[in-house]
């Protein structure tokens, strides 16, 4: 059976939508991914799937804001990626946004592109806030942006950040954690892609980081428990961070419980799909299943 | 020839790091400082003092202060984060590496209390390695200054420099022999003495070390050396390096440092492949520091005149 893979020019408005709405981005982000990564050959394809819902509220509901003709617009929300492996969802949803054209995601991780294995910024990519990939650095540039914003610009615009969970066992991202409240950054989003997978296995057997919520509450978050899946519980969780962000001093921590390659039934809860991509066979079932 | 400098009293560099801050914060409001808790020691505390609102305390987590600086920088600020250099050249390196050198920010950090002269807090506290690592990143700038006023011009530079920048300074009180008007620009070395007979390529502390040898070798050997001031390890001055070879013909160079990897290298792989003269290498050989004050240091190491003559009458005799 051939494949021959064309991306779909759809782009997407970023203001509020219907969960229907907000669902269809999603299929098509994860196509996008199972795509790229085929193409590429390497590549990231569980974690960078299971964050299809998040990456389409964050960016398409009107949530974040930002111009993509023009995107180093000063007042522009900021988002870092700190789990830079998980670049295929993040050039999709920039893509999809209208940051550089959808075509290019077929260039991911090969000589010459823009799209590289893992964020850099030396590549002028529209969108890009920050190379990415030594994990556990992403988190404290935002803590940088947020001080930024915070107490030298004085503007109150929203700084968001996604980690992994197996990133947590870097001993510099509680460095951070601890920073985020000594610097009272109400304007800080942290959001912990809690899918319990890395490489080597279960997060919880390879290094057992719980519990969560107690952890971050006591290093001076406001914890919001959600289902990384769910368009109602993401949306209600990054409301809460907005009402943080006016009325409190706290740093919002919002732990999404998702699951590694969600939306492709044979990747899904399989930490094996964590760093590889789908040969020709599996792209064609990944593909049917995710048919829009 | 006569060297121009004089001396002038013994004044610690990190005063002019401090004093540079300060001057720089003064010129241009987008300069933020970040401490790491030893505020007092590598004299951040003066820009604490006179700009409590662009200074933040991040405490002991040189990582995280130099990813922060990044998050800054990437928000347009220019900031500052210094530590002993021990710390903010290694602890941090992985963060120095991506965060700093490879998104190509405008961060600048702080290497103070480098070397043996730390002294008595010994080898944990004594790096010696960070002009090997350092000059390995891309997009940085590596500076080691020679004395005070240097350090203070050097510090200044880096602020107004795009791209992101680390200046390596002292703890202990050196000898200061430049003054306001003495010439600094980064990435071009200073000729201190002419002389065409062998040149001395050093920098920090051991450039007056070099100009005391010059002297020296003048008077009792009848050899006339010209001293080169590197303060720039990066961007490297290949002009006047190459220079040097072909017009004197041996090279030494000087250095609190390792030799593997330090001034030395960087300086041998411009000669090598430009103008290939015999070389000598002064610093310190594969080994860890030690207890003890400064002064006895440098004369345990042989990072000294006396060390520095040595190493010419050896290359002379390659010549």
């Amino acid at each position: 059976m051939s494949l021959v893979i064309k991306f779909t020019p759809d782009t997407f408005t970023n203001s509020p939508k219907t969960n229907h709405e907000l669902s269809h981005i999603a299929r098509t982000l994860r196509t996008d991914v199972v795509k790229s990564l085929y193409l590429a050959k390497s590549g990231h394809s569980g974690g960078s799937l299971d964050l299809s819902e998040i990456m389409t509220v964050l960016y398409f509901n009107g949530f974040l804001k930002y111009n993509s003709k023009n995107w180093k617009d000063k007042s522009r929300d900021r988002f870092v990626l700190s789990a830079g492996h998980l670049a295929p969802i993040l050039y999709s949803t920039l893509a999809r946004a209208g940051f550089f054209e959808v075509e290019e995601l077929g260039t991911l991780r090969k000589l010459g592109t823009r799209l590289q294995g893992h964020p850099g910024l030396d590549t002028n990519l529209p969108g890009i806030e920050t190379s990415a990939g030594s994990l556990g650095q992403g988190i404290s540039i935002a803590i940088g942006m947020a001080m930024s914003h915070k107490y030298l610009d004085k503007t109150s615009q929203k700084v968001i950040c996604i980690t992994g969970d197996g990133e947590l066992e870097e001993g510099t991202v509680w460095e951070a954690a601890m920073a985020s409240s000594n610097f009272k950054l109400s304007n800080l989003c942290w959001i912990v892609d809690n899918n319990d997978c890395q490489i080597d296995g279960r997060v919880s057997e390879v290094m057992n980081i719980y519990p969560l919520r107690e952890k971050f509450e006591a290093f001076g978050f406001d914890v919001i428990e959600i289902d990384g899946h769910n368009f109602d519980d993401i949306k209600m969780a990054l409301s809460k961070y907005e009402a943080n962000l006016k009325n409190t001093d706290k740093p919002t921590c919002i732990i999404a419980k998702t699951y590694m390659g969600k939306g492709v039934s044979f990747m899904e809860n399989k930490y094996e799909w964590h760093g590889n991509p789908p040969n020709k066979d599996q792209t064609i079932q990944a593909l049917n299943e995710l048919e829009l | 020839m006569m060297n121009k400098y004089i001396y002038k009293g013994l004044v610690p560099t990190r005063k002019g790091f401090g004093e540079g801050l300060v001057e720089l914060g003064e010129r241009n409001s987008n300069i933020v400082v970040l401490g790491g808790d030893i505020t007092g020691s590598v004299l951040t505390s003066y820009f604490k003092e006179r700009f409590p609102d662009r200074f933040f305390s991040i405490g002991i987590a040189e990582a995280n202060a130099t990813t922060i600086a990044a998050g800054l920088a990437l928000s347009g600020k220019i900031p500052f984060f210094a530590s002993y250099s021990a710390f903010s050249a290694f602890r941090n390196a992985d963060q120095l590496r991506i965060s700093i050198a490879y998104n190509n920010v405008n961060v600048k950090i702080g290497g103070g209390h480098s070397g043996i002269t730390v002294g008595p807090d010994g080898a944990t506290h004594q790096s010696l390695e960070e002009i090997a690592f350092l000059r390995t990143l891309p997009n940085m700038t590596l500076i080691v200054p020679a004395d005070y006023n240097e350090t203070k011009k050097a510090t200044i530079a880096a602020g107004e420099m795009i791209g992101p920048a680390f200046i390596r300074f002292g703890r202990s009180a050196v000898p200061s022999f430049t003054d306001e008007n003495s010439s600094f620009e980064i990435g071009k070395a200073n000729v201190l003495r002419e002389g065409n007979d062998v040149a001395i390529v050093a920098c920090g502390l051991m450039v007056w070390p070099a100009l005391e040898a010059a002297e020296e070798l003048s008077e009792s050997y009848k050899i006339n050396a010209r001293v080169i001031n590197l303060h720039t390890i990066k961007p490297i001055d290949s002009f006047t390096l190459t220079n040097a070879a072909k017009e004197c013909g041996a090279i030494v160079t000087a250095e609190e440092h390792q030799i593997h990897g330090g001034l030395g290298s960087a300086v041998a792989e411009v000669i090598v492949k430009n103008t290939p003269v015999p070389m000598e290498f002064l610093g310190v050989n594969d080994r860890f520091g030690e207890s003890g004050e400064p002064d006895e240091l440098l004369n345990y190491f042989n990072l000294n005149p006396k060390g520095i003559i040595e190493k010419v009458l050896a290359v002379m005799k390659r010549k």
